[in-house]
């Protein structure tokens, strides 16, 4: 019955509901088994669940396999330069309250190309979710070392073995000043990934999740490693952490009850070399949000406006 | 109110006036003395009395720079005259020194000529420190030496008889004198003094009314020369203001609400008045983490129908090129602005250029349409805002204004603009979009569609910075790419279609035609005038587009025996080694004009960090008037 109007109906139905296919759009154009296609469904999910206004919803991203992202979500998008999703999110969110913001970005995207972006819009905290899709490799531009690659990674850059050690996106962002929202979930455990992306949207603040990600085009072998490995993947638990069912809690062999307001321990887990935790790293919901000062003077008539102008040009006058 | 005590008798004065047509008086100091205030005032008072005029800061090339040295010159050039006064000018007539050193930093840009007047503090003289008191004397001496006329002004006695330091009263005491000297009107002068200390309590205003007064007469009955400057009260109401103000007024009153930007000399300043002002009329300046963040977050702005806009300088723009593409070929309105400066790299940061014209036009990889203003005059620089935000609007494309630091720091009197609501953005549109639009459906004629903004049911589409169908759809169809390609350039001749041909300034044919664009017409078209009153046979043209370009061009250059563009930006000399007709490197517009008109425009141009003077574009007319007629 929703999505009905009935005259003789008393109860109150809403003007319009929106079902799951209100948000999809085309066939993703993603591999066979890439783990866009698992986020891409938890988003709708999420939008179906939280009936999101799709003119209201806007997903911004740069440029790789996973900034596609948009074309497939029947909102509005904008998928702009590689690496720059965060300034042009960032200024759709500044003077427009009314929408709700996502961004979507690759390893490379957001922590190399991006990085300086990724620095300051962890400090800006403007009330964005953000996803960052870490397959740990370039996959639109056909597997070259990425910054979050581990050491020894095989790529067509570094074909006997990545030299450096990777950057740790979860480490990173615990560093920046004024971070508001950090978690990690995995592609391939649905269940964790819609309740970490629902918990993100809920976040008013700067929500970065770092989804682990498999591309089996280029990263086969460490995909299925990850899928099989259980040994070294601990779930944060919290009663103010990342709530999930029953049957997605009986797949981790490890659980750590974590509270998300310790960030020394956050940091610690995000430092520990031998273990992936999933789940909420650290919260902090009085962080000063930018997008709080962005608004704060919006609505100025016309008159208002001109009363202005006109003031500042008796400054000048002589 | 004054009390009554400090009301003077005008001045008996020795000498009867000259009359004038014009004159350039320049006040140099240490910095912290008060000068630019000073000059600012006399400018305002000028301005007042219906004076055209036109100012400009001389600054400290360093930060924190020695006392008494040429580096921590600080100062100001007043140009007033009669008619109006469109750029700074030559050589100063008149300069007042705080100290014996100043002087010398302007020396070295040529500032002065022989038989300028040069009224020195004479307090020097009498130093504590004798080698101070012989960097006064040898001083004096070399000025007379080198042809300038030295009256040396006790400054710092005359003001102890009024103020127990006179330190910080200096400046009031000079604005007395030149109000004297140029017959400035005391009661106007009063009323700048009121104004400009209208913060501070009565016992400050009544010390600097003295200290005025104690200038003005002084000048009166010591001075051996005088001089008055008629003006016309215009009756209108005037402002007064420098380009960069005159930008971010333009802001203002073009309804954008965001101007992101990152810190750069010369355009920061006007993101600073922009953000004082931003408070009241409601808008926010967003100091990005760097250029190409703000680019991106003001197209994220504009985009979200928030108009906005983004200044910068030359390096600034090399930073956001690939925005600046992305803006074209996704088509979002944004307005970009370009205080250029010195180039290349970090080049002459405060100095004069306008070498960033080719790379705005030519410069971001693959075709980025957009269309280019060039503002004249510090009017221009108001106007020209409102008018690219509805340009970008209109046309759904970057609009990219190039000013320059001779704009920038510039101070010109203009009839003061009277904002109206419809130069204001309208709120954002949030009405449904009408379902059959496609979020690109280009007008076979004209290139233009009208765009969705999220908010609106409806319209929801992916914005891509990929080639794209009318849909907004992804494409990787060669037709498709030459069809988008060809409407974001149609919207470049319908937009073209709008312009009027060029104004030639003086006669419509001649033997010589001067092209200019941006800050430089005022000294084009003087220069000009001064030599059509020796009967040379020259006009000129000034661009305000430059992309695209005014049409008629090519008919107009026709008409000339040569064209040839005048422009602060690099050119190889004829004569310089290794130099030919096929591999000189011309001047920017230069360039432009002979790919578009398949004329032989030749150039003046040069990179020596100065806005150009009347003299020089006149001696290179003469030069090449006279080589024509050998
Ligand atoms: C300025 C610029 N440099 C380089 C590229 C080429 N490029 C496109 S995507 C990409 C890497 C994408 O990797 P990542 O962000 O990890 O996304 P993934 O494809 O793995 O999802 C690169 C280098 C580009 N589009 N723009
Ligand atoms: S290459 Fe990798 S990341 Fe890209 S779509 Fe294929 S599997 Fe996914
Ligand atoms: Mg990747």
């Amino acid at each position: 019955m929703y999505g009905l109007k009935l005259d003789y109906c008393a109860i109150d139905v809403p003007d319009k509901y929106y079902t799951t296919s209100d948000y999809e759009k085309g066939t993703a154009r993603w591999c066979p088994g890439c783990g866009d296609h698992s986020v891409l469904s938890a988003v709708q999910r999420l939008c179906q669940e939280k009936q999101l206004p799709p003119e209201k919803t806007v997903f911004v991203s740069g440029i790789g396999c996973s900034s596609r992202f948009p074309h497939y979500m029947k909102t509005y998008g904008f998928h702009g330069l590689h690496g720059r999703a965060f300034p042009v999110a960032e200024g759709v969110k500044f003077r427009r309250p009314d929408l709700d913001v996502f961004v979507v970005t690759g390893d490379g995207d957001c922590c190399s190309i991006g990085a300086g972006h990724w620095i300051h819009a962890i400090r800006y905290n403007l009330n964005i979710t953000v996803l960052l899709f870490d397959n740990q490799i370039y996959g639109m531009t056909k597997k070259q070392t990425s910054p979050t690659s581990p050491i020894g990674t095989l790529s067509n850059t570094h074909p006997h073995g990545s030299v450096l050690p990777p950057i740790n996106p979860i480490q990173t962002t615990l560093g920046v000043s004024n971070v508001s929202f950090v978690a990690q979930t995995a592609d391939w455990m649905p269940g964790h990934l819609y309740a970490t992306i629902k918990a993100a949207h809920e976040h008013q603040g700067f929500s970065f999740v770092k989804v682990m990600m498999r591309c089996p085009k280029f990263m086969q072998e460490q995909a299925k490693a990850l899928v099989a490995d259980r040994e070294h993947i601990t779930m944060l638990t919290h009663e103010n952490g990342i709530q999930v069912d029953e049957a997605t809690a009986a797949l981790f062999m490890h659980k750590q009850d974590h509270d998300p307001t310790n960030i020394g321990k956050a940091r610690e887990y995000s430092e520990d070399p031998n273990m992936y935790y999933l789940g909420l790293y650290y919260q902090d919901k009085t962080a000063p949000r930018y997008d709080l000062y962005g608004a704060h003077n919006l609505g100025f008539t016309a008159a208002q406006k001109l009363e202005a102008i006109n003031a500042e040009l008796d400054r000048f006058a002589v | 109110m004054a009390s009554p005590d400090l009301r003077v008798e005008p001045a008996s004065t020795k000498v009867s006036r000259t009359i004038l047509r014009e004159h350039i008086v320049e006040i140099v100091s240490d910095s912290g003395e008060g000068a630019q205030k000073a000059g600012q005032s006399f400018g305002s008072v000028c301005a007042k009395m219906g004076n055209g005029v036109w100012t400009v800061e001389i600054i400290p090339a360093d930060i924190q720079p020695p006392p008494r040295t040429k580096e921590s010159v600080s100062g100001i050039r007043i140009r007033l005259g009669a008619g109006k006064i469109t750029n700074m000018g030559d050589e100063a007539d008149i300069v007042v020194a705080f100290n014996e050193i100043a002087p010398y930093a302007r020396i070295e840009q040529d500032a002065y000529k022989k038989g300028t007047k040069m009224l020195i503090e004479s307090m020097w003289a009498n130093h504590s420190d004798p080698s101070v008191q012989q960097s006064y004397a040898r001083a004096v001496e070399d000025y007379k030496a080198r042809g300038f006329v030295v009256y040396e002004v006790p400054m710092e006695e005359e003001c102890l008889k009024i103020v127990p330091d006179a330190k910080r009263g200096k400046n009031m005491w000079v604005l007395g004198l030149l109000t004297q000297l140029y017959n400035r009107s005391l009661e106007i002068a009063e009323e700048q003094v009121r104004m400009t200390f209208r913060k501070k309590s009565q016992s400050v205003i009544d010390i600097n009314l003295k200290l005025l007064h104690g200038g003005y007469e002084w000048a009166g009955q010591n001075l051996d020369f005088l001089y008055d400057i008629p003006a016309v009260e215009s009756g209108q109401d005037l402002v007064v203001m420098n380009g960069n103000e005159a930008l971010s007024l333009g802001v203002l009153a073009s309804g954008i609400e965001v101007c992101s930007m990152y810190p750069i000399t010369p355009a920061t300043s006007a993101s600073h008045h922009l953000a004082e002002c931003f408070e009241k009329a409601g808008g926010l300046v967003h100091q990005a983490e760097d250029e190409i963040a703000a680019i991106g977050f003001a197209i994220g702005c504009s985009y979200a129908g928030r108009p906005a806009v983004t200044i910068t300088s030359g390096p600034g723009i090399a930073l956001k090129t690939e925005f600046m593409g992305l803006a074209g070929m996704a088509e979002v309105p944004l307005v970009i602005i370009d205080v250029q400066r010195g180039g290349p790299s970090t080049g002459l940061p405060t100095k004069v250029e306008q070498s960033d014209l080719l790379a705005v036009l030519y410069g971001q990889p693959g075709d980025t349409t957009k269309i280019v203003l060039a503002p004249s005059s510090i009017e221009e620089c108001f106007q020209f805002v409102v008018l690219a935000r509805q340009i970008a609007e209109a046309f759904r494309t970057p609009v990219i204004i190039l000013s320059d630091a001779n704009l920038a720091t510039g101070v010109q009197p203009f009839t003061r603009p009277k904002p109206k609501a419809e130069w204001l953005a309208p709120p954002v549109d949030l009405s449904p979009w009408k379902k059959d639009i496609r979020p690109y459906e280009w007008d076979e004629q004209t290139g233009l569609s009208k765009r969705p903004v999220p908010g609106q049911e409806g319209g929801m589409f992916t914005l891509t910075g990929l080639n794209h169908s009318e849909e907004g759809r992804v494409s990787y169809l060669g037709t498709v790419n030459q069809h988008g390609a060809k409407m974001r350039s149609r919207k470049l001749a319908a937009f073209g279609r709008t312009l009027k041909p060029p104004q030639v300034h003086g006669d419509e044919s001649g033997d010589l035609l001067l092209v200019g664009w941006g800050s430089t017409r005022g000294a084009i078209e003087e220069a000009v005038d001064r030599a059509r009153e020796t009967g040379a046979s020259v006009s000129s043209l000034h661009l305000h587009f430059l992309n695209p370009m005014e049409p008629g061009l090519k008919e107009i250059f026709a008409r000339f025996k040569k064209v040839m563009t005048v422009e602060i930006n690099y050119s190889d000399d004829w004569n310089d080694p290794l130099i030919t007709r096929e591999n000189r490197r011309y001047a920017q517009l230069a360039w432009v004009l002979r790919a578009q008109t398949l004329t032989d425009v030749d150039c003046f141009s040069n990179v020596l960090g100065q806005p150009l003077r009347p003299r020089q574009i006149f001696e290179m007319i003469q030069e090449e008037l006279n080589l024509k007629n050998n």
